[in-house]
């Protein structure tokens, strides 16, 4: 099973056993993880579920499609290289992710 | 735990377990609740997000499982006690709490209670809205039937062009139906949208096959076995005789209406929803609602309190039950988000940030025909809300701009080559320290507010 280590602002660790098919937000909202608001439930409308991908973590996802690129540019938080929508990042069979979340998504 | 008779210590008992009643217990376990929370609703489900239901659950993309908001583990682990299948009739109560009686006979005893009941659709009484094949959308039992009909349709006929109509409406012609939207307003998404926008949508949907009649008034449903067959419409100017539209689905989609009716057995102020404060405060100083049930104040129109509203949805059910929930505990509730809406209608993405209502003028930032385009709207010159279509950059910059109080020059606005977001920041340093106060009153009749659902067919 996919497993995913949410790292928040303050330096708490989450981690949370997912299922393959699932994306990183889905698996972090169904379980409480703070950090991830996703207020539009995956549909690429709110960008409140904002994450930095960690390097060892980047080939594991197919490259951002135009609207998630033009709706990081909105972040609550500055994006960086490594920023990604979570909602957009579908976990795949015994993958292990690590991502850091923002101080704030809204 | 919800049970009466020998709980020891009671907590609160939040009535309605969709997006405003989950937000509200899961934010007061945030702020350190460590009371009993029972969260009851009548539907069978786990709670789930219905946004999904107009949209991935009609193309067979998702289930009420999938759509569920949180695991049974996260309630369990903050003790939430999470009771479906029940719905509330009668609730006695008083200063220090009260009880709750459910249709089964199963009483809830309570020391705090919260209404997040949410909205029903409304009904239209016509002849024939019995017949098998006509339905309503708010429920994913309701959207589990629609999607199997659909499946096996040929003629689709959506009542009401509002925005879950219309969702429905492009999703159904994308699959290949003949798909008639029937409106009875002279425009498409009248409560909630520009003339500009309206427009645009009739235009776009008529341009990948829609039939769009606009001023139609239905007269009744007519069915063969008790299946519907059609939808028979009044005379037209001009066009003496009533048609016979062909439908095996009729989906109505003409609005919601608030559910006040536990708020009004209370004895609750009631006016298009529960009135409640800017803290969440239902009359009697105690209740708290919040969600497409309450008519609250909003920051984003005039003055704090003076403006109010009811809205209908996703970041308004979250962000009025994070405040109620710091209002049950006694802490002081901020609002902090600015209102934002969505709608995917097939391949039509819109984003709506802020709330249009008393905009006193109108920009366009794009051509409308590109199907890339935003509609701005100006209250005393300055930005209040835009309409956004396939224009995710526009929607994130004016977002952020009514977060951070700032503005775009009308003048400007209408230079696509130059990103929205460069044109605020520009303003953040000019305009700096000249804030324009809102004015203290609006007109918000009629509102012009992001609902979901289409216009009342009346
Ligand atoms: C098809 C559809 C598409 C939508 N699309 C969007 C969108 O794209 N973007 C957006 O922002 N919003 C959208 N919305 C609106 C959004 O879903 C609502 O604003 C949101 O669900 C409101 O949450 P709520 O908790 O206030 O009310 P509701 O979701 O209505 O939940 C209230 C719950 O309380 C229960 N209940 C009521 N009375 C009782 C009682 N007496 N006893 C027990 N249980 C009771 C009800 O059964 C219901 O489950 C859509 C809505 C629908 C139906
Ligand atoms: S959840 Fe809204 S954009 Fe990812």
């Amino acid at each position: 099973m996919p497993t995913v280590s949410y790292v928040a602002f303050d330096g708490t660790e989450t981690i949370v056993t997912g299922f393959a098919g699932d994306s990183v937000m889905e698996t972090a909202v169904r379980n409480g993880v703070p950090g991830i608001v996703a207020e539009c439930g995956g549909s690429l409308s709110c960008a409140t579920c904002h994450v930095f991908l960690c390097a060892e973590s980047a080939g594991l996802f197919p490259p951002k499609l135009d609207l998630e690129d033009d709706m990081l540019d909105g972040t609550a938080v500055d994006r960086e290289d490594n920023s990604r929508l979570s909602c957009q990042l579908k976990l795949t069979d015994d993958v292990s992710v690590h991502v850091q979340t923002p101080e704030t998504q809204v | 735990m919800g049970d009466t008779t020998a709980a020891p210590r009671l907590g609160t008992l939040i009535i309605g377990n969709c997006q405003a009643g989950v937000q509200l217990a899961s934010t007061l376990r945030e702020l350190g609740d460590t009371d009993p929370i029972t969260l009851v609703g009548e539907e069978p489900h786990a709670p789930y997000q219905r946004p999904p239901l107009s949209k991935a659950f009609l193309k067979g993309e998702a289930t009420a499982d999938s759509l569920a908001f949180r695991t049974h583990d996260f309630y369990r682990e903050h003790s939430i006690d999470l009771v479906p299948r029940e719905r509330i009739f009668r609730i006695v109560r008083n200063a220090d709490g009260g009880v709750a009686t459910a249709e089964s006979g199963r009483t809830f005893a309570f020391a705090r209670l919260a209404l997040t009941t949410g909205a029903a659709p409304r009904t239209i009484p016509f002849e024939g809205s019995e017949l098998e094949g006509v339905s309503y959308l708010r429920t994913a039992t309701e959207a589990t039937v629609l999607e199997q009909q659909l499946r096996e349709a040929r003629n689709v006929v959506v009542v009401g062009g509002g925005f879950i109509g219309l969702e429905v409406a492009a999703g159904a012609r994308a699959a290949g139906k003949n798909v008639t939207v029937l409106e009875a307003a002279p425009r498409l998404v009248g409560r909630a949208v520009s003339e500009q926008t309206s427009e645009f949508y009739l235009q776009a949907h008529r341009r990948r096959g829609i039939r769009v009649v606009l001023n139609a008034q239905v007269v009744r449903f007519v069915g063969e076995h008790d299946r519907v067959t059609g939808v028979e419409l009044g005379p037209r100017d001009g066009d003496g005789s009533g048609e016979i539209v062909a439908a095996d689905v009729v989906l109505i989609g003409v609005g919601v209406v608030p559910r006040t009716e536990l708020a009004v057995q209370l004895g609750l102020e009631v006016d298009n929803g529960i009135v409640v404060d800017a803290r969440a405060l239902a009359s009697d100083g105690l209740t708290v609602a919040a969600g497409d049930c309450a008519n609250m104040p909003n920051p984003s129109i005039g003055d704090f309190g003076v403006g109010r509203i009811r809205l209908e949805s996703v970041q308004n059910a979250v962000e009025q039950a994070k405040v109620a929930a710091a209002t049950l505990l006694g802490l002081p509730a901020e609002h902090r988000t600015v209102p934002w809406f969505w709608s995917d209608q097939a391949d039509l993405k819109l984003q709506i940030a802020g709330l249009s209502g008393g905009h006193d003028r109108v920009v366009l930032r794009g051509e409308p025909d590109s199907e890339k385009f935003s509609v701005l709207y100006y209250r005393g010159g300055r930005l209040i809300a835009a309409d956004c279509i396939n224009s995710p950059l526009d929607f994130m910059a004016v977002k952020n701009a009514l977060h951070k109080g700032l503005s775009v020059p009308a003048d400007v606005a209408t230079d696509t080559t130059v990103p929205l977001k460069k044109l605020l920041a520009a303003v953040e340093t000019a305009d700096a320290g000249r804030a324009v106060p809102a004015p203290a009153a609006v007109d918000l009749a009629p509102p012009a507010v992001p609902v979901p659902a289409g216009s009342p067919a009346a």
